[in-house]
């Protein structure tokens, strides 16, 4: 699928973890998944640097771990399920990680979705005007 | 002989556990969601299954990027709640049916579907929310499980076709096994939900209850959503919906719904819960003719 089109890509604000993600983020979310050993966690909370520098990670996703930049962690081919094991070691919820990806504080976020989350009004195509892609539903369209 | 009597579909949430164990699931501010769970409870106890097959994923817990299969069933005696990064959750020990279970596999492999087999992992909160949810907290769990673990973690899912499939097939394998057992099977996740990108936080209500009215009668026609459709629609969580198709293709085309519940949010996710009880085998053998 490299280089090609993908069916998903014009899905907004939305990284599908796909085998070309899986494949530039192995070894990140290898290392995000040490961390479910307690072990582990507290050799990363003690120097976060040298326990990052045993993986064969790029220096890009090693600046995002330490940045805590799920944005990016997620476009270096991180996973959610893997990256918030990051954030669990920090004691953060996976709310206060996944809102920092939208324009929301993470309070902003939290009642947003109190009020029922995010609409798909608006969400499903990158381009919603007249040039919306034509996709075959086979439910309920 | 083993008959598949009824299934049910639930989201396997994990604050929904969280709560239990803190032992604040009780507390008014949580009533919506866990009101929703108390006809199950009673349903459960009068239905008494002997063997639960508990399709769920495991969230990167079990399963990294080492190993990724589709389609895994446990063939093991017992399964340990898994340590998610936060202990353990204080549940009991899940029992397998390990006879049931390699049955099943050797079947379905025959059938056409090339499951993987496990003999010993441990389970996360995928498999272990659904049953608190319906058993409640229990000294030990009152049924033996067979898990189906189904990648949803990974693109692509399995599509909704072949889980169908599946179900059909795991249905046929177990009304073959020579034991009397009363066999239930659950699908459990979603449903819509979304938990990464700026699109993060989506919630599709619409979609889920149509899913849910849909899958009494016309699950074939939900069968054929792709999973490109299932991200734009309802997350990139959110297709782990079609792991219900595998719990209501192994039951009668004709169902009762006796139980429904739904509830936005609970955490960054839709809630969803159904039961469908088998209609009389009778009635299906009379169609059949
Ligand atoms: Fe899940």
């Amino acid at each position: 699928m490299n280089n090609q089109q993908k069916p998903y890509d014009n899905i907004p604000g939305t990284t599908v973890f796909d085998g070309d993600m899986a494949r530039i983020g192995f070894h990140l979310n290898q290392f995000c998944m040490s961390l479910m050993q307690e072990s582990n966690r507290v050799a990363f909370k003690q120097n976060e640097r040298a326990y990052l520098d045993q993986w064969p990670m790029t220096e890009a996703q090693k600046t995002a771990v330490l940045e805590r930049n799920f944005s990016q962690l997620i476009a270096l081919g991180g996973n959610i399920y893997y990256l918030v094991k990051i954030s669990s070691t920090d004691g953060l919820s996976v709310a206060a990680a996944v809102s920092t990806m939208t324009d929301l504080s993470v309070d902003e976020y939290i009642d947003m979705m109190r009020r029922g989350g995010r609409s798909p009004e608006g969400n499903r195509f990158t381009d919603q005007g007249e040039n919306k892609p034509s996709e075959e539903s086979l439910w309920q369209k | 002989m083993a008959k598949i009597t009824s299934g049910l579909g639930t989201s396997h949430i994990p604050l929904l556990g969280y709560l239990m164990d803190k032992g604040e699931s009780h507390l008014e501010k949580w009533a919506p969601i866990f009101k929703g769970y108390e006809f199950t409870k009673k349903w459960i106890r009068e239905q008494k299954p002997d063997v639960v097959i508990l399709v769920y994923n495991d969230h990167a817990t079990t399963f990294d990027m080492k190993l990724i299969p589709t389609f895994a069933i446990g063939c093991g005696e017992s399964y340990r709640p898994a340590d998610e990064g936060y202990g353990a959750r204080p549940v009991p020990l899940v029992k397998g049916a390990p006879k049931l279970a390699w049955h099943v596999a050797e079947s379905v492999i025959l059938q056409g579907f090339d499951l993987t087999i496990v003999n010993e992992m441990t389970v996360d909160h995928g498999l272990t929310v659904p049953l608190s949810m319906v058993f409640g907290e229990v000294e030990e769990w009152p049924c033996q499980v067979i898990p189906l673990a189904v990648n949803t973690v990974v693109y692509p899912a399995p599509t909704g076709e072949r889980c169908l499939a599946l179900g059909k097939a795991i249905r046929a394998a177990v009304e073959q096994f020579p034991d009397d057992l009363t066999v239930q099977v659950w699908g459990t996740g979603g449903m819509s939900h979304q938990l990464l990108g700026e699109r993060a936080g989506l919630i599709n209500r619409e979609w889920d209850l149509a899913f849910m009215d849909d899958l009494k009668n016309d699950y074939e026609k939900l069968a054929k959503i792709s999973q490109v459709e299932y991200i734009r629609e309802s997350g990139t969580e959110g297709s782990e919906m079609v792991m219900w198709l595998i719990m209501r293709g192994a039951l009668n085309h004709e169902v009762q719904e006796v139980h429904r519940h739904y509830h936005v949010p609970v955490s960054n996710t839709a809630l969803g819960h159904l039961i469908y009880e088998n209609a009389s085998q009778e009635s299906e053998e009379e169609k059949a003719l």
